[in-house]
């Protein structure tokens, strides 16, 4: 069907219903007709042995560390080369489109590296703390293990997510416009545990975090979110980080922007006033329309976005009962409430979040309805435990002109056309 | 209720929930305040105990890392470098990249021009036109340039490659200006003062939607405005030119 053409909500369904029709024997419905038919006739699935029912399959020691099905395979992360220079300096995507819950798998989680991926040996890593302290200190690993240990789920998404989204729909699929967040359970040690071993001076107001990567990535961290909830972690989902996360030990800043989680962390610095320094001044800056720029705009906003249906994640089952779900966080806390629409915001419906989630952690959110197989809109907005409701684009973008480049948390909007596929779109 | 009282209920809710949960807290320390030893005492890293662990850094090893310098200039070494001494690094080191008079190559940054460009549609935004601080090109030079070579440039050089920047953004004029610790902090960059506070949450239309529409929230039909699939750039996946895009699971 024409992508271009302009729906009609107001006869959108007599149109769509027409069309769905229409496509019966087509593409968009095959599944769901294959299933019928072999239900007709015996499903030869059933009917006839299959060779895993009769062949052994592999022994226990065939993978010492297990990988997803073969049948899997294309739930990877992926980049969009032309987005930056260099892969070293660069971004890749989580496939939010194809996963469920609220914990991001390890191997999937995105990477953002300004210095390529350092692999550093966990013997020879050091973590200096110096500045204003009583006394300038370093830890080994080893020393690390042994402070006492939090486990918390915490969401980390880069300040640019959806960055390439703010002067209209551009990459389609939410892995692109919305993968630049992942999910894990950390395991750590408060960072005021370690600043209390060095002993904090009270004229020490700000921190500057440092990693050990050849970026030797640096961000000013206010004293008072140092002392709060930040944690300095070795652990993600039970195991030791990824390289790409930081391993051995990453720095956790609870629902604020993922380029000050300083990864590879090697050293704490305090001081009285900020650093100011390549990452928030040229970087993590926002540029205003009047050309003034906000700075240290840490915080990331409450946002959400439906994963499934999405362009990634067309509708192949044709009309009937059908699961619409998303993912909803902001650096506020909890999400109270997630609204979903089907025809471009013009009515809401309360969605189901499943599991109740943490503060500062994402929340996954389901919508199940009947879909009539006609067009519709679909949107998600969310609102935190604070009170604040996800903005829509143009709401921003009054605002804020359209080159802030990060922060960007306005309402995504799907497509979803009568044949099942799905656009990223931006509606009136 | 309006958005404020709403907040400030809220405020008041979360508030008491937290009083009561340091309450709840005291309690189970005073509970655990009776028979507490010495060792259990020494895995409580409440402030003002330390757990013993690590070591005191050298003086040496603090120099070895701390290379950090801030905009009032604490931080920079003893050093200097001329333009001149500039531009002959910058030649080697830099302009493969980022262009013999800081333009950028291909994709790599543009370190000079785009003055006046902040309010364009397309703003330009280099040490120039954007940097508040002559501190940060010094300490990001110094710790993460040359890009795959960093931490190669010794402090004199990395004075006369800010010296250059500078000079390529006429920022300073004189072919023979000499940069060092003691005139660093003179130089004022022009985008200074341009830099404003977060005032994210006080936007308009935080406090518009504190009691979001549910229903006939828009007048008459909802129109698309834009498309994805115009604009094309997603790469694809699996080879398949015609498919969505790259990672689709059908």
């Amino acid at each position: 069907m024409d992508s271009r053409s302009t729906p009609d909500q107001a006869d959108a369904s007599r149109r769509a219903f027409l069309k769905s029709t229409l496509a019966l024997g087509g593409a968009g419905l095959a599944v769901a007709a294959g299933t019928r038919t072999a239900a007709a006739e015996g499903d030869p699935k059933i009917t006839e042995l299959q060779d895993w029912n009769r062949y052994l399959g592999p022994g226990v020691d065939a993978a010492p560390y297990g990988l997803p099905s073969e049948f899997e395979k294309d739930v990877v992360r992926r980049d969009v080369p032309w987005l930056t220079a260099d892969a070293t300096s660069s971004v890749n995507f989580t496939p939010l489109h194809a996963l469920d819950g609220i914990i991001t798998p390890n191997g999937l989680c995105f990477e953002r590296h300004h210095g390529g991926v350092a692999e550093i040996p966990p013997q020879d890593h050091r973590l200096m703390i110096n500045g204003l302290v009583d006394r300038p200190m370093v830890f080994t690993m080893e020393d690390l293990y042994r402070f006492p240990r939090e486990n918390r789920v915490y969401f980390l998404e880069c300040a640019a997510n959806t960055g390439m989204e703010w002067r209209g729909a551009q990459l389609n699929g939410c892995q692109y416009t919305h993968g630049m967040v992942h999910c894990v359970m950390y395991t750590g040690t408060p960072l005021r545990n370690l600043l209390n071993e060095a002993g904090l001076k009270s004229s020490g107001k700000w921190l500057l975090a440092e990693g050990a990567d050849a970026s030797a990535m640096t961000r000013s961290i206010p004293m008072e979110k140092a002392l709060d909830d930040c944690l300095v972690a070795w652990k993600m989902n039970g195991e030791a980080l990824r390289s790409e996360q930081g391993y051995p030990v990453r720095l956790v800043v609870p629902g604020w922007e993922g380029n000050m989680w300083v990864k590879w962390l090697r050293r704490l610095e305090v001081g009285d006033q900020p650093w100011e320094q390549r990452e928030e001044t040229s970087k993590y800056t926002d540029l205003l329309a009047d050309g003034k720029a906000r700075k240290f705009t840490f915080q990331m906003e409450v946002k959400s976005v439906i994963t499934a249906p999405s362009p990634q994640a067309p509708v192949t089952h044709g009309k009937g009962r059908t699961v619409i779900t998303g993912l909803a966080w902001s650096g506020n806390g909890t999400i109270r409430r997630v609204d979903v629409s089907l025809d471009g915001g013009r009515n809401w419906h309360a969605a189901r979040i499943d599991p109740q989630s943490f503060p500062k952690a994402v929340h996954r959110f389901y919508y199940d309805f009947d879909w009539d197989g006609s067009e519709l809109l679909l949107q998600s907005r969310a609102m935190d435990e604070k009170g604040f409701v996800q903005p829509t684009k143009e709401a921003l973008r009054k605002v804020r002109g359209a080159n802030s480049i990060y922060h960007n948390n306005g309402i995504q909007t799907w497509h979803l056309k009568t044949d099942g596929a799905l656009e990223n779109v931006e509606v009136s | 209720m309006s958005k404020f009282r709403k907040l400030a209920f809220l405020a008041g809710l979360f508030g008491a929930t937290l009083a009561a949960h340091a309450q709840d807290t005291a309690k189970k320390a005073e509970a655990a305040e009776g028979p507490v030893t010495d060792a259990a005492l020494s895995t409580d890293a409440r402030a003002g105990s330390r757990l013993g662990l690590g070591r005191v850094a050298t003086p040496d090893e603090v120099a070895a890392w701390d290379i950090d310098v801030r905009p009032d200039g604490k931080g920079l070494p003893v050093g200097k470098g001329t333009v001149s001494d500039g531009e002959t690094i910058f030649a080697e080191q830099c302009a493969s990249c980022h262009g013999d008079f800081g333009e950028g190559r291909d994709r790599w940054p543009q370190l000079a021009g785009g003055f006046d460009t902040l309010t364009r549609d397309r703003p330009v935004k280099t040490v120039g036109s954007y940097w508040p601080y002559l501190s940060t090109v010094y300490d990001y030079v110094h710790r993460a340039m040359p890009f795959g070579n960093a931490r190669s440039l010794s402090n004199d050089d990395v004075y006369a490659l800010t010296a250059y920047v500078l000079y390529l953004n006429d920022i300073e004029t004189d072919e023979d200006f000499e940069l060092s610790n003691e005139n660093f902090t003179a130089v004022t960059m022009p985008n200074a003062g341009t830099f404003v506070p977060d005032d994210r949450a006080e936007e308009q239309h935080y406090k518009d939607d504190a009691d979001p529409c549910m229903t006939d929230c828009k007048p008459g039909p909802v129109k698309i405005t834009m498309h994805a699939q115009v604009l094309d750039v997603t790469p694809e996946g699996g080879g398949d030119e015609s498919g969505p895009a790259g990672g689709s699971v059908d």
